[in-house]
Formats: structure tokens, sequence, C-alpha cells
């Protein structure tokens, strides 16, 4: 038996009542009584999320920028006002989603990246092999001294400043998708969940005060199970569902976020532009009763498709779901859902489904 | 952990409570609706189908997870209760009451190979 990872929040969300699982080889908590309320919390008031098992990774030296924008397939030279932060997809030469992540501009000797806990490894080693071809004077360093959590919902920012007051001066003025960096604190409004709110990275050793704080000025803890609710009323990809390396960025919603018209080259560039999209990633709304999950199938008048994410949308208290579809299959059209023994009808919508407190649908 | 001791479970955690009559009525335990989280979903069998001991008759779904029930004894399915399709919610705040259909055994004497309260509090233990 192999042990879990544990991050340093550990303690603390046993001492909360929380229950824990395994999420890819870490020991997190799902929820900490009911999903649902906490999922309502974040949308209607604030919650606090440990991220601690994401990586933080800081890119330094001469020419960084010039390298991401090999690296990525969105455009580093989007990012022009130090702090702005930019999602971005990290392509194998064939094509397929290594992982996605978030870049922070802090100048142009450092760009901090922040990837997924469960790629972290294999990206890094990526990021340095092409370093080491393309741009040796570079240093990539895992910050595996840094804590992150992430605070979220309509009240966030005003909950951080309260326990971080000193903060407050640099990020008061913070745009969606802007960090600033406040010596021992870096504050990003960023987030994973449709919420306005922050993102803070601090040190480890630092990190259970400041949720013990947060918790203290009424901020609740909310486990991944609403964290998944979350991102998937608000159409944020989970990575290794619905994408991976096998899966084109423009077959699972992020073609907004790769820059094909440019003449710069980066990774993955002529695959993608020698193999167009045949499938889509689209939002689903089950008509019938039941919910909808991963790896359903689904039947459309274009052929076949299957469902990449599926819950039960606690803003909407409906069944949605991402699924990757022919590219024929327009919005508004209903398909059926292969749920065990029955074929159940959905309507093909726009996504997101719901954003800052609100539902987005009508069916 | 609530384990009624007049109750019978099965290892995939369903009670079975004998009625006067010699119908049983089944439902899930505390332990299973803690386990799945909020439930947001039921379907429940037709009636007047019968099953075998151990076949699945029935889907329980939270947020997080969809789940199996299973016919504890052989029998055929003679009422379910609507108002869990309808309020699933109510399996989470009472697993006890909430039941979800009850059966007219084949031999009502397969109850007795069931768990008593003492033996599956051992085994979730």
């Amino acid at each position: 038996m192999t042990t879990l990872k544990q991050t340093p929040l550990n303690a603390a969300h046993r001492a909360m009542g929380a229950k824990m699982v395994d999420f890819g080889g870490w020991d997190m908590p799902v929820n900490y009584g009911s999903q649902i309320d906490e999922h309502h919390q974040v949308r209607n008031d604030c919650g606090m999320f440990d991220v601690c098992h994401m990586r933080v990774v800081d890119a330094k030296g001469d020419g960084v920028r010039a390298f991401l924008r090999y690296l990525l397939a969105n455009n580093a030279d989007k990012l022009a006002t130090p702090g702005r932060a930019l999602y971005s997809a990290m392509l194998c030469p064939e094509g397929g989603v290594i992982d996605d992540l978030i870049i922070y501009f802090m100048s142009e000797q450092w760009f901090r990246i922040v990837v997924n806990a469960g790629t972290a490894d294999k990206d890094i080693a990526w990021m340095k092999q092409q370093a080491a071809q393309h741009a040796p004077q570079l240093s990539i360093t895992s910050r595996d001294d840094l804590a992150m959590v992430a605070v979220q919902g309509p009240n966030a920012r005003a909950k951080v400043w309260q326990v971080l007051p000193q903060t407050r001066k640099a990020t008061e003025g913070l745009i969606n998708f802007q960090a600033a960096d406040c010596g021992e604190y870096f504050v990003a409004r960023t987030g994973y969940t449709g919420e306005d709110g922050f993102e803070v990275m601090l040190p480890k050793e630092k990190v259970e005060t400041f949720w013990y704080e947060l918790n203290k000025a009424g901020v609740k803890p909310i486990g991944l199970g609403a964290r998944d609710t979350l991102r998937l009323e608000a159409g944020m990809n989970l990575y290794g569902q619905d994408m991976d390396e096998s899966i084109s960025p423009l077959e699972a919603g992020m073609a907004w976020t790769v820059d094909l018209n440019s003449e710069r080259d980066f990774i993955g560039k002529a695959a993608l532009l020698a193999n167009p999209p045949t499938r889509k990633l689209v939002g689903l709304v089950l008509l019938d009763r039941g919910v909808l999950r991963g790896h359903q199938k689904v039947v459309t008048a274009q052929g076949e498709g299957e469902i990449t994410s599926g819950s039960f949308s606690p803003t909407l208290e409906k069944s949605i779901a991402l699924a990757r579809v022919p590219s024929g299959v327009q919005v508004g059209d209903t398909v059926q859902v292969a749920i065990r023994d029955k074929m159940l009808a959905a309507q093909v919508v726009k996504y997101p489904f719901a954003r800052n407190g609100k539902g987005l649908l009508n069916v | 952990m609530n384990i009624p001791a007049e109750l019978k479970y099965t290892e995939s955690h369903e009670w079975v409570r004998v009625e006067a009559d010699g119908t049983v009525t089944v439902g899930i335990t505390e332990f299973a609706q803690d386990a799945l989280g909020d439930i947001v979903f039921v379907e429940l069998p037709q009636v007047g189908k019968s099953f075998d001991a151990g076949t699945d008759c029935a889907v329980v779904e939270s947020v997080k997870a969809a789940s199996d029930i299973y016919a504890p004894i052989a029998g055929e399915v003679i009422a379910v209760n609507e108002a869990v399709t309808d309020a699933p919610d109510q399996i989470n705040h009472n697993a006890y009451d909430a039941w979800l259909f009850k059966l007219k055994p084949a031999n009502v004497s397969d109850v007795d190979g069931l768990l008593s309260a003492d033996a599956y509090g051992k085994n979730i233990g």
C-alpha cells in the first residue's frame, strides 16, 4: 500500500470534520458535511479550498517570454502588463494536451506557472527538457516551498483583506486574471469556480495559520466535491477528464486559447494545422430525470459522442454535462444519452451553465 | 452510526424490515447514505417485477456517484416509495424512514440469512 501524500492542511481538514478521499495519490477533503451546501456557500458568500497539491513553477532568466511563446499554445505576448495572467494549454508535438495551466507575467525575467497536481512532475520534466534545448539559460524551479489556498465567492476578496490587511493596497486594483507579488504572499485574482476571488500562494509554514484565520473571519472550508460541481457549472475543463494527451485542444473547448493565426510557431502547432477538428465540446442539460456522468454515450443525428464530465448542478437543480460530439451538432439540438439500460433526452446548450452566483440557462 | 437492532442488513448496505404481514421493506443504511453524500436521484423498480437475491433492482445517485441497490432476498416488488423519487435528500436526513421498495418474499425465511445489526456493525467498523 502506498502512503497518500498530504498537504500542510491535512490536520486542519480532519479537525474541521472533513471526509477524506484518495485524490490522485493525495489525501484530500471531499466535503466537510454537505457538498451541495458547500457549493451554494461559494456561489452566495465565499469559501476556501486547499489547493496545495497544485504546483507552482517559476521560470526565470533572460528570454523567458520567448521560451513560453514557443512552449505554450496560447501566446505569452498577450501579457503586456506585469501581473497579468493567461490560461493556456501545453501541447505535445502530436497536438494533444500535456496540461492546462495559468502563467503569470511578473517581469521579463520572471514568469510564474501554476500546473495541475497529477501532471506536475511530467510537466516540469517536459519544461526542463524543452528549456535545455531552446533556452538553456533559464531556470525552471518547482516551488515546493509554497502552499496555495483559493478563496472564492462574492465576499472572498474582502475576507482575504480582513486576514491579510497588508496585501490590500497592492491587490485592490487587480482586475480578473491579474496577480500581485506582496512579499511572502502572492495574490492572484483567479480561480476555478466561476466566482470572484483570490488564489493566494504563501510559504508552506504559514498556510495553516492563514487557513484558521480565514475560518475565524467566517470563511468556510470547501471540499473537492463542490470544487468539481462549481467548475463544471462554470464550464471549466478538468484535466484527465475533458482532455488529455490524446485530445486536441480544438476538440476540448479550448480553441479560444489556441493562437493559430499569428506567425508564431509553438509545440503542437503543425499537428493542429494538419488535423482540423471533427468533434467539439458542448454543454448538455438532461431533460429527463437522472444524472449525467463521464463516459456515458451520447447519440446525435451526426453520430456518437461521449460525456467527458457530468454531474448534478446545485445551482440549476438539473443534471448537466460537458460532452465531446461530432462538429455538426448545434446548440438547441436534442440528443440521447445512454444511462444504464435507458436512452434519455438531453438538450445541447451553450456553456458556462452558471457564473457569479447565477444560473445562465434557458431550456 | 445508527444501526437499529430490529432490522436486518446486507453486506451491500441495504436494511430490511420484516412487516407483520410477511412482506419486507428495503432501504439503504445510515452508513451508505453518509458514504454517498448528497443524494439527488433515485430510480426505483417497477411494481410487479420479481428479482433474485443479489440482483440490482434500483439506483441511488448522489452528486458524486451512482450506486446500485440489490434485492436482499428473492421476491416480487409490491410497492415503491414515490416520495423519495420526488425528494431524494430524505434518504440523507433519515435513512431508516426513507424506504425504497417493499418485496413479497419468495421465502420469508431467507431473511434469516441476512446480517444482524451486530454483524453489520462489525462489517462497517
